[in-house]
């Protein structure tokens, strides 16, 4: 085992081990977990060229604070965020998302905060000295499931590192787009006709809020209550990720990783695979906009979203 | 059988065994999900992810840059569905301490349902429940049915905390909160029991879907000395 390791001197606000999610598991209740934000977590990834599927470190709003132990490493941290590196002789620099760097030994990561987004990821070369729990490595904090026992860091953890070799690895770069519009594209869900008429054209016509009750398990929003004339409980069934489910109060939740597998509202629609990353990303007092896909669309963008991954990747040696 | 297919957005298959709850048609929807679930051990489908069963209703959610709606969908419809996997279904005793102290809605209970705290025990206690599905948190079974006359709806206002062990009912439905969580049921008691437990890789879930439970009751003196 390697003696290398972050030490913890401020955790941030909920900061997590997360991966790609933790699957077949749905059918007694444990939900999957994962990287709310899939695309910046595998570029990070990349960008110190580790496999994939390789464990990352997920920050909400205020990151972390990491000081360095015994060891010299190659990290990235991707998203829209604000960090510098403390070096040792107390040297201040501004960190730049989406290129790798070389930390050395009691050197200091301060994520100060992400920008006009929630998540952000940092990757380590060769990743985190961590083991897979049913075949994941990500946090699930509601049944304590996962790396570091299923909780978010606290201060004075540590987070140990695999050893790796750093003659290996080359500077990377991937210049990144971040999202510029707030259209959400949605297939209608299959409770759709729940809803009354001008409920319908609302969902589709008028602007959403993002509301300060946003975690890992969902997104709610405000701005215009959704009429349900049929039923605003449906028998308990499954759920899964993006759908947007419709409580007695009218207000639209879309479900985020986090969620738990079933429930027992109305779904009014499904936010569709290529915009997921975004919805997870929306901070509170965002304006959204729903646009109806169909399936056939759906799985045309989402082409275009796994082509476009692609090319980031590709920026990487 | 099924009675209608239809696409959960773009990445999930919705299959609708129709509305009313029952065991017979939560049977089917059990089969099925045994029948996918050996396919995809056995490596014969790609890019599932979750096979989510639930009282009459079973989504798949799939991998969409492995495959898509209509080859799952085609899968799900071609399905040799097997009744005989179901055999292995297990009797389950659950101890529970119903005392004030955690059966904290007998006073609602009690002005809803108009019958005594012993009336009310005496209907629920010791009777077979059938475990229609597990889920919402981990390991949570949702059992039924209760008698009629013990049928209440959720609470008003939530809890935004039950404690672990809580035993709930609401409708026709009994419950039981394998971990702290937020809920609206309607809490009867507690029981010490490990109802999902994460060391056992193998069947972290007690109760399963299919399984048959019996709640009996046990004094608080038992409760706090419980051991398994």
């Amino acid at each position: 085992m390697s003696n290398t390791y972050f030490e913890i001197l401020r955790a941030g606000v909920n900061t997590t081990i997360q991966d790609k999610g933790r699957n077949n598991m749905n059918h007694i209740g444990i939900t999957v977990s994962g990287a709310i934000d899939q695309r910046n977590y595998i570029l990070s990834n990349k960008l110190v060229n580790n496999n994939l599927s390789e464990a990352v470190i997920e920050f909400a709003f205020q990151g972390p604070l990491l000081k360095l132990k015994n060891g010299k490493i190659n990290f990235s941290i991707t998203g829209d965020v604000l960090f510098k590196i403390i070096k040792k002789n107390s040297s201040v620099e501004v960190g730049t998302c989406y290129k790798n760097y070389t930390l050395e030994d009691e050197d200091q990561i301060d994520i100060i905060s992400t920008k006009n987004t929630v998540y952000g990821y940092l990757s380590v070369n060769g990743g985190f000295e961590l083991e897979k729990v049913w075949n994941s490595y990500s946090t699930n904090t509601k049944a304590n499931i996962g790396s570091n026992n299923g909780k978010k860091y606290s201060t004075e953890d540590k987070i140990f590192i695999k050893n790796s070799d750093l003659i290996m690895i080359k500077e990377n770069t991937i210049s990144y787009n971040q999202f510029s519009d707030n259209i959400i594209r949605v297939i209608k869900g299959t409770n759709f006709n729940y809803f009354s008429r001008e409920s319908k054209n609302i969902f589709f016509e008028q602007e959403f809020l993002v509301t300060k009750l946003a975690d890992r398990m969902g997104v709610r929003l405000s701005g215009h209550k959704l009429e349900n004339t049929i039923s605003t409980n449906i028998k308990s069934e499954g759920l899964v990720k993006g759908v947007i489910q419709v409580p007695a109060d009218g207000n639209p939740i879309i479900m985020l990783s986090d969620h738990g597998t079933i429930g027992g509202y109305p779904k009014i629609g499904v936010v569709i695979s290529a915009d997921l990353d975004r919805v997870g990303q929306l901070t509170p007092g965002s304006a959204i906009n729903f646009k109806e896909v169909s399936l056939e669309e759906a799985q045309n963008i989402f082409k275009a979203y796994t082509d476009e991954s692609n090319k980031y990747l590709n920026e990487c040696n | 059988m099924i009675k209608n297919i239809s696409n959960l957005g773009d990445a999930a298959v919705y299959c609708d065994f129709g509305s009313d709850v029952n065991e017979k048609i939560n049977l089917n929807v059990i089969s099925y999900f045994n029948s996918l679930s050996k396919l995809v051990k056995e490596s014969k489908i790609n890019g599932i992810n979750n096979i989510i069963p639930s009282y009459n209703k079973l989504i798949i959610s799939f991998d969409l840059s492995i495959t898509n709606y209509f080859e799952i969908r085609k899968i799900v419809l071609d399905l040799n569905v097997s009744n005989k996997i179901i055999k292995n279904h297990k009797k389950i005793k659950i101890p529970v301490c119903c005392d004030d102290e955690f059966g904290l809605d007998f006073n609602r209970l009690l002005n809803k349902t108009k019958l005594s705290k012993e009336e009310i025990l005496e209907l629920y206690l010791n009777q077979e429940y059938f475990c229609y599905m597990t889920g919402f948190i981990a390991g949570m079974p949702f059992l039924g049915d209760i008698d009629k006359d013990i049928r209440c709806d959720r609470l008003e206002t939530p809890r935004v905390k039950v404690p672990k062990g809580s035993v709930g009912i609401t409708e026709q439905f009994a419950n039981i909160y394998t971990f702290e969580s937020p809920g609206g049921w309607n809490i009867i008691g507690n029981t010490p029991q490990k109802i999902f437990d994460q060391s056992n890789l193998e069947e972290p879930a007690l109760i399963k879907p299919g399984d048959k439970v019996y709640f009996y009751q046990i004094s608080k003196k038992d409760y706090l000395n419980w051991n398994e």
